[in-house]
């Protein structure tokens, strides 16, 4: 009844207003994205860095879709109302664009090689895109070995460390003894150990995800309520079921917490690990590129990284939703 | 066959061994070591439970009345005297006997479904049994909820979830430590009724811990009183009023203040 009070209203708003439905800030985006459009293109740069043209075109681009968007963006749902959500940030990111472009490339403000235009960026994937590619493959091959088998014997231990006395009695002095050490210390014994650099590697980053995990594990499996163990052998449960259906859920967000901070420490150990000897990755990179003062390539390659990473922290949340909806505040 | 069919059944198939009784408490004392020192909970308690009887024990806070239920629960050994059930020693826990706490204890990670699965799933049953989850749930009225987080649930309904969990078992004997002790009284006022009906119902006995006067009478057929720590057995009534029975009924009213005596409370 409400509604239909309403829609009728609605329909008397637009009769009286006989213009098209515009969204605004759609307008203000496109105009901030044809300005950075014609900066980069109407100034000439000072130090040619290649790919202007395509930046220009790529911007104007983005500022044409943006004025369409700003007429449509009302029919298009729960993605248009998505889309509207960030028009301020759309509208920063082309003034961004236009204020970096001319305090770079076109007056030098900010001077080569330390500073780099956003074409000069863009110049990077053009022309390096297919080594880029090869170390994204690299290191994210590193990285999934080294997290995924670093924190698959971090749980299992932990999950021994908090269920066994007498596991966590040997075990536990141990892991708090060598857990505070920082993975990246390990470096020199590892190379020493380990037949190749990748395999050093991939043991260094599984260090510094899987101690957070065992040690978050382990005092997760220790602290569930006594209680539900009571009341689950009361109903015939074996200790296999205790572990699995009732010790092993119940530490569960205590687990993800180690994850999450397994993850932070993996990334950081996996790029100090590609800068010592390895022969691709995007920590290699870096440093390659460093070495030669392509700062462009860098900032290129730090751009890359954070897409990844952020990548890959929104998916392990988006598992640990999904596994822990049981939770009270998540659903 | 339905729940409360197959329930039915268990009496006639136990006919011959009827005069065992559902719990059998022998001159057990038990005592706990904190700090070094013992802590005498249990002092010399014997009991007997027939089968399909509902007994409620009442007793100061503290005294060990939960002591008694863990140990017929099988979660702990006495320090001396011996417990049985249905004629066998009680050597572990057993989901002959099920436990009902407090707090619902409810599984957080589990459905309301699952958690009242979790007996048939741990001891493998749930090929032949599973439908019984459904039975119990209609039981306790709570077949809406099956696919419900515990958090979701209020004190009521997730402690009727925790009896549903028990019963789908089909246990002999059901320990109840003050199942709604942590209810508003409203609420508890209708988990009463329930759990009687479910009794009436179903056939089980009940060991009903409970510092409730007035719902150890109106549910329970005998009532045993304990002493503070270590708990002594101080008196036993028998309640030899048939069901409904009614608050206000004088032989009920003079019962109660009886009790309350015993307890150490005078009226007046």
């Amino acid at each position: 009844m409400s509604d239909l009070a309403q829609s009728a209203e609605g329909d008397l708003a637009i009769a009286a207003r006989p213009i098209v439905q515009v969204w605004r800030g759609g307008i203000h985006a496109s105009a901030a994205w044809f300005l950075a459009a014609a900066v980069t293109i109407g100034f000439p740069d000072t130090i040619p860095w290649g790919a202007t043209e395509l930046f220009a075109e790529l911007t104007a681009a983005g500022g044409a879709v943006l004025l369409i968007l700003a007429f449509v963006v009302h029919r298009l749902g729960d993605v248009g109302r998505r889309i509207a959500y960030y028009g301020p940030w759309l509208i920063a990111i082309g003034l961004w664009f236009a204020v970096w472009e001319f305090s770079t490339a076109k007056t030098g403000w900010l001077p080569k090689p330390f500073f780099s235009p956003p074409h000069g960026l863009l110049n990077v994937y053009v022309v390096d895109g297919t080594r880029l590619l090869i170390c994204i493959g690299y290191s994210l091959r590193l990285w999934a070995l080294g997290f995924g088998s670093g924190t698959v014997v971090g749980f299992v231990l932990g999950v021994a460390l908090g269920w066994s006395s007498r596991f966590s009695y040997w075990g536990m002095p141990i892991l708090k003894l060598i857990g505070p050490v920082p993975a990246t210390a390990w470096i020199p014994c590892t190379f020493f150990f380990f037949p190749t650099t990748f395999h050093a590697s991939v043991f260094i980053v599984a260090l510094s995800a899987g101690i957070p995990v065992a040690i978050l594990t382990a005092s997760g499996i220790a602290s569930v309520n006594r209680a539900y163990y009571d009341v689950a052998r009361t109903l015939g449960a074996d200790e296999r079921f205790l572990i699995f259906k009732i010790a092993i859920p119940a530490s569960l967000p205590n687990v993800f917490v180690g994850l999450f901070m397994g993850l932070y420490y993996s990334f950081a150990v996996l790029v100090v690990a590609e800068m010592l000897g390895a022969k691709y990755g995007l920590g290699w990179y870096i440093q390659f590129q460093s070495a030669y003062s392509a700062y462009a390539n860098v900032y290129a390659t730090l751009v890359i990284m954070a897409v990844l990473c952020a990548g890959i922290v929104q998916l392990q949340f988006r598992i640990r939703d999904h596994l822990l909806a049981w939770q009270k505040g998540i659903v | 066959m339905s729940l409360a069919e197959s329930l039915a059944s268990v009496p006639t198939a136990l006919a011959e061994a009827d005069r065992l009784a559902a719990l059998a408490v022998a001159d057990v004392s038990h005592s706990y070591t904190i700090d070094k020192g013992r802590v005498p909970v249990l002092d010399h308690v014997s009991l007997t439970l027939q089968r399909g009887e509902f007994v409620a024990l009442l007793g100061p806070s503290g005294c060990g009345k939960t002591t008694l239920l863990r140990l017929a629960a099988g979660l702990e050994t006495p320090t001396s005297g011996s417990l049985a059930a249905d004629g066998e020693a009680i050597a572990g826990p057993d989901p002959k006997r099920l436990l009902v706490f407090q707090d619902a204890t409810l599984f957080p990670w589990r459905t309301v479904r699952n958690n009242v699965a979790t007996g048939l799933e741990a001891r493998g049953l749930m090929k032949t049994h599973g439908g019984r989850i459904d039975d119990a749930l209609a039981l306790v009225k709570l077949s809406d909820f099956s696919h419900a987080y515990p958090h979701q649930l209020s004190g009521g309904m997730a402690q009727r979830v925790a009896i549903a969990r028990a019963l789908v078992n089909d246990p002999h004997l059901l320990l109840l430590d003050e199942p709604f002790g942590k209810l508003d009284s409203l609420t508890r006022l209708g988990m009463q009724q329930e759990l009687l009906a479910l009794w009436q119902k179903v056939g089980f006995s009940a060991l009903l811990v409970t510092h409730d006067v007035e719902e150890a009478i109106l549910l329970s057929n005998r009532i045993i009183v304990f002493s503070d720590r270590p708990a002594r057995i101080v008196a036993e009534f028998d309640v030899g009023k048939p069901y409904p029975r009614r608050r206000d009924d004088s032989d009920l009213v003079r019962l109660r203040e009886t009790i309350l005596a015993t307890l150490g409370i005078q009226h007046d």
